[in-house]
């Protein structure tokens, strides 16, 4: 497919890796330690999230020639709220027992840094199909953090993966215990810092 | 620079199409969600008695409805703990002080059991459960909370197996037969001391929701004992 120009690929691909939200930019970190116990809410976040964030952004875009300069953050946030809240309104309707899971973090996805911030860095500045695929992209680089944490916290906390057992009964009969800190925020602290950590290694990055 | 008026018609605009976007889900949404909230209170209910799918399989919405239809009976109960023939459904189990709903857990037309509503203050928030009673009126069979706002790990562990198990075969009545309710101890319950019959372990980390929790329980208790009382004598 040849469809996508170099500027569109750039902005898909882009915070994939090298310009990670969580990872390199360290938003929404917030939500990524609250929904990581297990695969299958982070794994519902991240779509929420990327939805929010794909369709915040080609709305913002749309209108970024029409919006006032003055009330422009009060835009971007009405457009962000509803479209949460709309998906809060979902959740609750078909998935209700992942939106107790979930609890007040879908809508906390209103104040999740990364959908402000490309709405505002990105999609106000460029063309709709760009900032579509810049919404899915950072979506993506948000979910593929969020979900390699919560397999090992799930993994390790439960001996689970997506509710699957995985480490066998002989194990826990032998004196196996479940991590019960992986359960528990500091056990997302210390996962995901080691997550920053390689990630800006392999990314070749320095701080100073 | 745009003009104010521009500015103003703008801002209206996209406010009333999103308002009006967001009624649209809400008013759609309404019977679905509805449905759900009252499977979930059913589920709690039979879950204070302890009738639970197992880990492996989930009930169906039907299910649910089957096992709640063909067991539980909900009656009202006045002040003086006479049945009266409202419905639960009509109750405001905060705001009622006159009516208080009770279900009847039945097996083969026999009663097996009650559970009644409980609600009250921790640290943070109201906590919201049922609590599950025997047919003796002073065991309790169980206890559930559904919804709270209580820290993860510490409060927030009133939801947790381990906690609600502690309650399973306590008594709240004392031998002379008054309300004494069910004690939350710090740490673990002393098996020796006299009071272990209405003792159960605390959660470490959070006094406040426990001794809120014990104080409601006692006091959502105390609503029902008149009719706990007339069912202890006829059983005598």
């Amino acid at each position: 497919m040849s469809i996508l120009d170099k500027k569109s690929k750039l902005a898909f691909s882009d915070p994939l890796m090298a310009n990670n939200p969580i990872s390199l930019q360290v938003l929404g970190i917030c939500s990524a330690l609250a929904v990581t116990v297990q695969v299958q809410t982070a794994l519902v976040m991240t779509l929420a999230v990327i939805a929010v964030l794909a369709i915040s952004n080609t709305v913002i875009s749309l209108l970024r020639n029409h919006i006032p300069n003055k009330v422009r953050i009060i835009v971007q946030l009405s457009v962000i709220a509803s479209l949460v809240i709309i998906i809060d309104q979902v959740l609750k309707a078909y998935m209700y027992d992942m939106s107790r899971a979930l609890s007040v973090f879908i809508g906390l996805i209103i104040t999740n840094c990364i959908v402000m911030g490309r709405a505002e860095a990105f999609a106000m500045q460029n063309d709709p199909k760009s900032s579509f695929l810049d919404g899915v992209g950072n979506g993506l680089g948000y979910g593929g953090i969020l979900i390699s944490v919560a397999v090992f916290r799930e993994l390790f906390g439960s001996g689970s993966i997506y509710g699957i057992q995985l480490i066998p009964n002989v194990f826990y009969s032998n004196g196996y215990e479940n991590m019960g800190l992986m359960v528990l925020a500091p056990g997302a602290f210390i996962i995901l810092g080691l997550i920053v950590w390689l990630h800006r290694i392999m990314a070749g990055i320095e701080s100073d | 620079m745009r003009s104010n008026s521009y500015t103003l018609i703008f801002t209206s605009l996209i406010t009333i199409f999103l308002g009006f976007l967001l009624s649209v889900a809400a008013t759609s949404l309404k019977p679905l969600q509805d449905i759900n909230i009252e499977i979930d209170m059913k589920k709690n209910i039979l879950g204070a008695l302890g009738i639970e799918p197992t880990l492996s399989e989930k009930w169906t919405i039907p299910e649910v409805q089957d096992v709640y239809q063909s067991s539980i009976l909900g009656l009202v109960l006045d002040k003086n703990g006479n049945k009266t023939d409202k419905n639960p459904k009509e109750i405001d189990t905060e705001k009622d002080k006159n009516f208080f709903p009770i279900y009847l857990h039945q097996v083969d037309g026999q009663v097996n059991g009650y559970v009644i509503p409980i609600s009250g203050k921790g640290l943070w928030s109201t906590l919201y459960g049922y609590f599950a009673i025997d047919i003796d009126c002073e065991t309790a069979k169980g206890i559930t909370f559904y919804k709270h706002g209580e820290t993860p790990g510490l409060g927030g562990e009133v939801e947790k197996p381990w906690f609600q198990n502690n309650f399973i075969g306590k008594k709240f009545v004392n031998n002379d037969n008054e309300l004494v309710g069910i004690q939350v101890v710090k740490g673990s319950v002393d098996k020796t001391s006299e009071d272990a019959y209405r003792q159960v372990d605390g959660i470490s980390g959070a006094t406040i929701t426990s001794k809120g929790l014990e104080v409601f329980l006692k006091e959502d208790l105390a609503k029902y004992e008149p009719f706990f009382k007339t069912q202890r004598k006829a059983i005598g």
